[in-house]
């Protein structure tokens, strides 16, 4: 009634039979590359049902033992498991799931396997076997391996069975599907050979062709993606970072707080630094795509056209830049511009061309505290220099620990950075640097800025990031790198939140010192 | 009306409008022209996704797996004017060359981190792979001489190479934005003349 070797794959499927429609329902729709299982059934045609192997994940290998122990015990459900796949083929195909039911299920199927001898429940829902939808078809091949020998595997799977591979958007069910790839592997290896092989990467030519194929995007505009890519360009997650330390700037002048100015100064500020991001992203291309840090950008993927983040650049700066200009004071204007500048036309280019390009990255992470100060007060007062040395000395340990564990990609990529060309000036930089942040922490309330209570505060986290740059210093290995590179993730906006708690205050200057009224008082009092 | 230059302007912005057969032909040129005979050439292939008939603008492909750029495969439209060309030919040279760079030093980092490797693990008196068959890896420490090494030998190379991309990038960014304008002025005009001859009819 069904031809002999269903009967083996159900019973392979086990003895649930919902697990077993399952398993022809789950597809492994990663376009990533060797990472695949592919199923598929022809109910139309010959309905023999065969699993190709993928690529899986050992900690599931335990699921599919205590799967295998489960289809000994309980062979006499086979028949009825076979009943379900023959009564599965002749659904109506009005009836079959949508892909979104299916990953659906999928989902459920996983989370009721989480533990190791969870019995699945029954699904009522019909198993699903092709899915279409518009021209991303999905199709799933179920290949029964006769044996794991890989080099058989290759002889076994047919050209016309080859299935081209989901879009990249369901990328992210990779890790369930892997789950379920690994219990059917081990599954089906009761019934071709008796030992348990690591997954093979099997994938013809033609399939890879055909994933690649997928990959071609039209290069047009998609409107509804434009927000995500102008995030993408401006680095908004940094740009925001730029604006807390030119906030912080700004709260740190001894001048009375102007909410309005304060917001037109940060939006300012924000749009300026956004325009240095996507100019600095539009010179890049080739070099970001060779990259594995930042090879998801926009303009590397062609989300966008270079005129368009040209475009973009200047819609933001011109803006900003008047902005600052004219609404806040021409001071910090030229700052801001001065800033665009050195990012874009200074930085940028050094990188590739000497080490000197940190020291002018440090500038410029240094100079949004600076305006912030400026656009408070109108002038660069001495404690727009410390806060902008607090930012300066900041960078060195930040980007000396970034830059050490990308040292392949930086010197293949042809960038010129100490961690590659000079480590040892590399570390001991970062060290000076975290050093000095005490040395200015001690400064501000000489300068006038805080109270004297900021260094005592500060001394606990500033020697904590100089302990760890002096680790860094001596070992020199990713793992210290990479503890310094994190610690100055939060060092920074603790430092700069204490200094703000211990601003000095601001005395009014109509009211006399408290000491020269007292004195005014005791003399009005005194007999004359 | 505003509409309609919204309209105008997005299609500026992907530019070309109409495709011509001669897409498979674009990507002939990209491999004649393509000096270093890569082994992976993609080849024009005939499946429905990838630039064919029915396609209306330029396509990105993945990223090539020696030089990881992403060719594309530029659209040719009906009434091409010589900027449209122009731009279109330098983009299509420009990727070429960076291809053709990018795959060099690539392959080049390869084969001298291997050989550094090797020669290394020589000067110590070890087999490139240990007993269970893992090959052996380097101190990041040992490592940093090479990186630098190979900063240091290419650095002529690689300051001309950005002095090139800047110019390049530059120049097709202003024939670009010269095309654009080129097509508002153009759709603009057309209207005009449209609304004039409607209003003298």
């Amino acid at each position: 009634m069904y031809p002999s070797n269903w009967g083996k794959v159900g019973c392979i499927r086990g003895p649930h039979s919902e697990e077993s429609r399952l398993f022809f329902k789950l597809g492994q729709p990663s376009f990533g590359g060797s990472d695949v299982t592919r199923l598929r059934m022809h109910p139309s045609k010959d309905a023999t049902p065969e699993l190709r192997h993928g690529h899986a994940l050992s900690s599931t290998g335990l699921v599919g033992l205590s799967v295998k122990q489960k289809l000994v015990l309980n062979v006499p459900q086979c028949n009825q498991s076979a009943r379900n796949l023959i009564q599965l083929h002749r659904r109506d195909p009005s009836n079959w799931l949508t892909y979104q039911h299916l990953i659906f299920l999928k989902r459920q199927y996983v989370i009721k396997n989480s533990e190791l001898h969870q019995r699945a429940i029954p699904k009522q829902a019909p198993a699903l076997t092709i899915v279409n939808e518009r021209e991303d078809t999905i199709e799933r091949q179920v290949q029964r391996i006769p044996t794991i020998d890989p080099a058989d595997r290759h002889t076994v799977s047919q050209p016309e069975d080859v299935n081209s591979e989901a879009q990249p958007g369901i990328s992210t069910l990779k890790p369930v599907t892997e789950d379920a790839a690994e219990q059917r592997d081990s599954v089906s290896g009761t019934v071709g050979t008796s030992h348990e092989t690591p997954h093979v990467h099997v994938e013809t030519d033609k399939a890879k062709e055909e994933r690649l194929d997928r990959q071609w995007k039209q290069l047009k505009v998609i409107v509804a993606d434009l927000p995500d890519v102008y995030a993408k360009l401006a680095k908004i997650k940094l740009t925001a970072l730029v604006v807390t330390s030119a906030a912080a700037g700004f709260a740190m002048a001894p001048v009375p707080f102007d909410p309005l100015l304060f917001f037109v100064s940060s939006l300012g500020i924000g749009l300026a630094s956004c325009t240095a991001n996507t100019i600095n992203q539009y010179f890049e291309v080739p070099f970001d795509s060779n990259m594995n840090r930042t090879k998801n950008r926009p303009l590397v993927r062609g989300q966008i056209s270079p005129l368009h983040a040209v475009s973009f650049a200047l819609a933001c700066g011109i803006p900003g830049v008047a902005m600052l200009t004219l609404a806040v004071n021409p001071l910090t204007g030229f700052l801001g511009a001065l800033n665009i500048f050195l990012y874009t036309c200074c930085y940028t280019p050094l990188k590739r061309l000497s080490i000197t390009n940190t020291w002018v990255g440090a500038v410029v992470g240094a100079l949004p505290p600076v305006m912030g100060w400026t656009a408070a007060t109108g002038c660069l007062g001495q404690g727009a220099l410390l806060m902008g040395g607090f930012l300066y000395c900041w960078q060195f340990p930040h980007f000396n620990a970034l830059s050490w564990n990308l040292r392949e990609d930086y010197s293949r990529g042809g960038y010129r950075m100490m961690s590659v060309t000079h480590p040892s000036m590399c570390k001991r930089v970062a060290l000076r640097h975290s050093l000095g942040l005490i040395g200015l922490s001690t400064l501000a309330p000489v300068l006038d800025v805080t109270t004297w209570t900021f260094p005592i505060i500060s001394l606990p986290i500033n020697l904590y990031i100089s302990y760890l740059a002096f680790r860094f210093y001596r070992e020199g290995d990713r793992g210290s790198a990479r503890k310094l590179f994190f610690c100055s993730l939060w060092h920074l906006p603790m430092l700069l939140l204490l200094a703000f708690t211990c601003k000095k205050p601001r005395r009014d200057p109509e009211e006399p010192p408290p000491a020269a009224s007292l004195a005014l008082a005791l003399q009005s009092s005194l007999p004359s | 009306m505003a509409s309609k230059t919204t309209a105008a302007a997005w299609r500026i912005f992907s530019p070309f409008t109409l495709h011509s057969p001669c897409s498979i032909s674009a990507l002939n040129i990209r491999q004649c022209s393509s000096k270093l005979a890569t082994k992976q050439d993609i080849t024009p292939k005939r499946s429905p996704f990838r630039p064919a008939v029915s396609s209306t603008h330029d396509w990105i492909g993945p990223p090539n797996p020696l030089s990881n750029l992403r060719p594309i495969v530029y659209h040719i439209p009906e009434n091409e004017s010589d900027l449209q060309k122009r731009l279109r030919h330098l983009r299509q040279e420009t990727e070429d060359w960076n291809h053709d760079f990018w795959t060099k030093q690539n392959f080049s980092f390869t084969k001298e981190k291997e050989e550094f490797i090797i020669s290394q693990l020589k000067a110590e008196g070890l087999t490139p792979r240990d007993e269970e068959g893992r090959r052996r890896s380097l101190d990041s420490e040992v490592m940093a001489v090479f990186y630098k090494g190979f900063l240091d030998t290419n650095r002529v190379r690689h300051w001309s190479y950005n002095n090139e991309w800047y110019r390049r990038n530059f120049t097709i960014t202003m024939l670009m934005a010269r095309v654009a304008l080129r097509n508002i002025w153009r759709t603009v005009t057309k209207r005009n003349n449209k609304n004039n001859s409607t209003s003298t009819t």
